[in-house]
């Protein structure tokens, strides 16, 4: 019907079965048995390119998951669907498997008599510490853009996500369609994603803001960017997920139950390293600390002389610079570059960005470092495709009893 | 170009279960936005409510049709009250956000393998429609004429759907036009000054919102009504073409939203047909036909950005009732 | 040359002193913002059925105790009686209904809304403004036509009866200001509380304004007025109360307080040696 086609341009998650992701031509599939028998009920999951799935093995043991495009996934067989005293005797319960031209590959597991290899309840949370503020960090370059915005400008950006998908496929654009090498087309994608804040700000936003308009038609002027925006990134590469070079990198164990690549760790150095040059900028520089006045009281700091408009102008360069630059980091994390990639995360931006306090930008670091951390504990808890439930509780809660956030100020009454 | 197959696919949307629905959810937003001011953008989330209510219902508790429809409207009326007790005191935009993660955890507890039996999670629900065949009170057959001709299925879901929104309207007509009407009118630009005249304005405002949620949940079940329930329909975007048809029409006005809804839906379904065909055989022969049904989404954003910046009122509001007060 | 009433106070004319028939009595009332305390009223007596004028430089607390009288912000200490109710932790909406009204410093004419419309909005114990009644206009329209008649009959006498059927943003200032007076008419307050009423009303008006504020004391009730404008006071003030840092500091009948040296210091800062806070007591000298 003409309301299903009208969204099906969405994204949809696969659910519990013995086959799953029947639309794709590509996948994995395997056969769990124990000494000749087939073991029903056995919980595979299968994640990988940006897409995760979960599928359950059948009464002949089989199992099928469709995945969305050929290249590295991890298959994890979840040791507690096994029965008692049977567990994975060889390579460990998560395994890479690669679909190749082929487009279909098996994986089996060794399963006999003895122990499970059980992780320590301590090594799990530490490594899902350092996964959250994997992704804290990459989600507070883009929360930090948002918080500014808001704070200087009294806006709502619902189109700051794009801007972050823009960053990733600027720099897809570059290193696929121009062959652009890796060290030159990263950098660039963030200065061009600088430019086109620039252009909203100069196009858009002042113009509108001078026309009058209040703000809460600018939040929804802002919200009917998004969407034009959203569509036309599926216009130009489609409903499918793309790779930069690199993101496939294989995972190393480093410790406890920690597994990164090196292009993680690389990540995490690039977001802390911007977040740092961030600090320098806005606590050192003459316009950092314009930034910051015109935050805190507009009207005072272009009394004592401040030219408003310019550092507005200079934020909306940042803030996009540095959601580009998100952009390209989360292409890494996820991995893999989809049309709606920055959609997925507005409204944990938001929730970093609220807790922490609307309008500051370190507030917007340790939100979104809190909110990244939560998530990936709370997967430990509750269910895998609610993790980003906490989020949006913690998101709701906080607007309801501290509507400032951690680090931001009450605003007075009367 | 079969200009004729374009026109009459499009002129049968005029009359179809969608249309009805999409109506019914932008006349719920109106009593939230356009009437008392509340910014909501869960619109979704009650849609999901109404269409989800209905069918687990059926299916998990056997309930007959009209028992899944009762269910739909006490689950939107709840998520109301409990969404609204904490956030109605919140400003503007605040609000907003808040609504929006609210529907998003509709959705994603309504997605969770965690509930599959009775939500069906990413595969949704369907097959639920035998207690609402059974009550039909058309003897089978094909009734209309032109593009409009149903067999006596369509004709019952259409004639509820119809009735069901005749109804909403002459409901939020008559409250609009009463004196509870002009108090949330007052609400809507200064709640203060209604306060200082004795009005107890948080009352007013829930009252609007479990109202305006009870109709948009009627948009999901009548939507839901002939065909299945599936998460990946209750998503924001949903939200945003709903708060798009609205504007269109006139937020502030009782037939505005359904003038707005009727209108983006036949446009969509204009360009539906029409965009393949000018692929094939026309001038866009440049782009793939994946590409021409997203140049519809496109404009539904660009839309709506220019109807907020000209024409904030829509096509049957004032200007002088000043949409966005603030 | 107004009736003024005379003889309100019980023994000497001083802050906090008690009155004959007070309406309104506040008890040790404080509020804080961060911390500057923006209200310290020790005690406060408003009597019944007369013109009181609140005045006091700018920043003094003035708006903050009319946010505290009307319950539209809460006190951190005290209490207060209307009538001998307590009001303390009484939301805004309940005080209005209990007879207690108050105007804005920015007036609030409701602009989406027509004169008239604004004035039917003042009018109280409405069944139509009850949800389900609404649906059924039979049960409401006759009250309608009262509440119309009555509002017409205001409007006449704040003549502005030819503008009923306009849109109130297309009133002027001063317009806007007789018409929110007018519609706290409509609730038959006994208790008025007006915040600055002159203020931005073009000097053509005044006279005006003034005519209707002496009018509600003879109608019977008791006003509250804060204002800057001394000549108003001066005219038709039966009492000044006298405020600066959030406390009372002088209270009296218009032409004695006038002349309190202290109070003529901290407005026109003539005696800049002397620190308002002395005058206060903040600090001992």
């Amino acid at each position: 019907m003409l309301f299903l086609a009208l969204v099906s341009a969405l994204a949809v998650h696969p659910a519990y079965a013995d086959s799953v992701g029947d639309e794709f031509k590509d996948r994995i599939s395997g056969n769990v048995q124990f000494e000749g028998t087939p073991l029903d009920g056995v919980l595979i999951k299968v994640s990988g390119q940006g897409y995760e799935a979960e599928v359950v093995t059948d009464a002949e043991g089989k199992w099928r998951v469709g995945v969305p495009s050929k290249g590295d996934y991890q298959v994890t067989l979840i040791e507690d669907t096994l029965p008692e005293g049977i567990a994975v005797l060889e390579g460990g319960s998560t395994q890479l498997v690669t679909v190749g031209p082929g487009g279909r590959v098996s994986k089996n597991f060794f399963i006999g008599e003895g122990e499970r290899i059980t992780v320590s309840l301590t090594d799990q949370v530490i490594a899902r510490i350092i996964y959250g503020l994997n992704f804290g960090l990459m989600l507070a370059l883009a929360a930090i853009g948002l918080s500014l915005v808001f704070g200087t400008t009294g806006l709502s950006n619902f189109a700051h996500s794009e801007m972050v998908t823009f960053g990733a496929i600027t720099s897809l654009i570059l290193v696929n369609v121009i062959s652009m090498p890796i060290w030159l087309a990263l950098p660039l994608a963030v200065v061009i994603s600088g430019l086109m804040g620039w252009g909203l700000d100069a196009g858009l936003w002042t113009p509108l803001r001078r026309k009058g308009l209040g703000l809460v038609q600018l939040m929804i002027v802002s919200i009917g960017l998004s969407l034009a925006a959203r569509y036309v990134y599926q216009f130009i590469i489609g409903g499918g997920t793309e790779q930069l070079p690199g993101a496939t990198a294989p995972k190393m164990q480093l410790f406890g139950a920690v597994v990164l690549s090196w292009v993680d760790i690389a990540s995490m150095a690039i977001s802390l390293v911007a977040i740092l040059i961030f600090a320098y900028w806005l606590i050192f520089t003459k316009i950092g600390k314009a930034t910051r006045a015109i935050s805190d009281n507009a009207s005072l700091a272009a009394a004592s002389g401040i030219d408003v408009d310019r550092v507005i102008r200079i934020v909306w360069i940042l803030a996009a610079a540095l959601a580009g630059l998100a952009g390209i980091l989360w292409a890494y994390f996820r991995p893999g570059i989809k049309w709606d990639m920055g959609a997925q995360i507005l409204l944990l931006i938001f929730a970093a960005v609220t807790l922490g306090g609307l309008g500051t930008a370190f507030g917007a670091l340790l939100g979104a470092l809190i909110v990244g951390v939560l998530i990936e504990t709370s997967a430990l808890v509750i269910p895998n495709d609610l993790k980003y439930v906490g989020a949006l509780v913690v998101l709701i809660v906080i607007l309801l009893f501290r509507p400032q956030g951690i680090l931001g100020k009450k605003e007075r009454i009367g | 170009m079969d200009w004729g197959f374009i026109l009459s696919n499009t002129a049968a949307q005029l009359l179809s279960p969608a249309t009805f629905a999409f109506a019914l959810a932008a006349m719920g937003l109106a009593l939230h936005f356009g009437f008392a001011g509340l910014l909501n953008f869960g619109v979704a989330g009650f849609m999901a409510i109404g269409a989800y209510g209905y069918a687990i219902s059926m299916l998990t508790f056997g309930l007959a049709w009209w028992g899944g429809l009762l269910v739909g409207i006490i689950g939107a009326v709840l998520f109301a009250i409990v969404l609204g007790i904490p956030t109605l005191r919140l400003r503007g935009d605040y609000l907003a956000i808040v609504t929006i993660a609210a529907a998003e955890i509709v959705r994603l507890l309504f997605l969770t393998t965690a509930f599959t039996e009775v939500t069906g999670s990413a595969d949704g629900l369907s097959g639920y429609h035998a207690s609402f065949r059974e009550s039909n009170p058309f003897a089978p057959g094909t009734y209309g004429f032109g593009p409009w001709q149903y067999n006596e299925i369509d004709l019952w879901v259409l004639t509820l759907g119809l009735a069901i929104l005749i109804i909403a309207t002459l409901f939020v007509w008559r409250i609009v036009k009463s004196p509870w009407g002009r108090v949330l009118k007052g609400i809507r630009e200064d709640e203060d000054a209604v306060r200082a005249l004795g009005k107890n304005v948080f009352a007013y405002k829930m009252q609007a919102l479990i109202i305006g949620g009870v109709i948009a949940a009627l948009g999901g079940f009548v939507y839901a009504l002939p065909s299945a329930v599936s998460p990946g329909v209750y998503v924001t975007s949903l939200t945003f073409f709903v708060w798009t048809a609205l504007l269109l029409g006139g937020a502030a006005t009782v037939f505005g939203p359904i003038l707005g809804a009727v209108i983006f839906w036949v446009l969509q379904a204009f360009l539906t047909n029409v965009l393949p065909e000018l692929v094939k055989a026309g001038p866009l022969d440049f782009l793939t036909s994946q590409q021409s049904s997203t140049i519809r989404f496109i404009l539904v954003g660009v839309g709506l950005m220019l109807i907020v910046i000209y024409r904030p009122q829509g096509i049957f509001g004032d200007k002088k009732e000043l949409t966005f007060v603030k | 040359m107004p009736n003024k009433s005379l003889d309100l106070h019980v023994g000497e004319a001083k802050p906090g002193c008690a009155k004959k028939d007070p309406i309104m009595i506040v008890d040790k009332l404080t509020k804080s913002f961060g911390g500057l305390k923006a209200v310290d009223v020790d005690h406060l007596e408003i009597p019944r059925n007369a013109i009181t004028a609140l005045i006091g430089p700018n920043g003094a607390g003035k708006t903050t105790l009319f946010n505290l009288l009307t319950g539209f912000d809460t006190g951190d200490t005290g209490t207060w009686l209307f009538n001998g109710k307590k009001l303390a932790g009484v939301p805004a909406f309940k005080v209005a209904q209990l007879g207690e009204v108050r105007t804005f410093q920015l007036t609030k004419a409701l602009s989406l809304l027509t004169v008239l419309e604004n004035m039917k909005l003042g009018a109280k114990n409405q069944k139509g403004e009850k949800l389900l009644p609404a649906l059924l206009p039979a049960i409401w329209k006759s009250q309608e036509k009262q509440v119309e008649e009555k509002a017409i009959e205001i409007l006449k006498k704040f003549k502005l009866y030819e503008k009923k059927d306009d849109f109130a943003a297309s009133l002027s200032g001063g317009q806007r200001k007789l018409l929110e007076m007018a519609r706290a008419l409509m609730i038959d307050p006994t208790l008025v509380m007006l915040d600055e009423p002159m203020a931005g009303v073009n000097p053509a008006l005044t006279e005006s304004l003034l005519e209707h504020i002496l009018n509600l004391k003879s109608s019977g009730m008791t006003v509250l007025f804060i204002e800057h404008d001394m000549h108003m006071v001066r005219h038709i003030a039966d009492w000044v109360v006298v405020m600066a840092e959030g406390k009372v500091v002088a209270e009296g009948e218009a032409h004695s307080v006038m002349k309190d040296q202290a109070v003529i210091d901290a407005y026109l800062g003539s005696h800049q040696e002397l620190d308002l806070g002395e005058v206060t007591g903040r600090v001992n000298k």
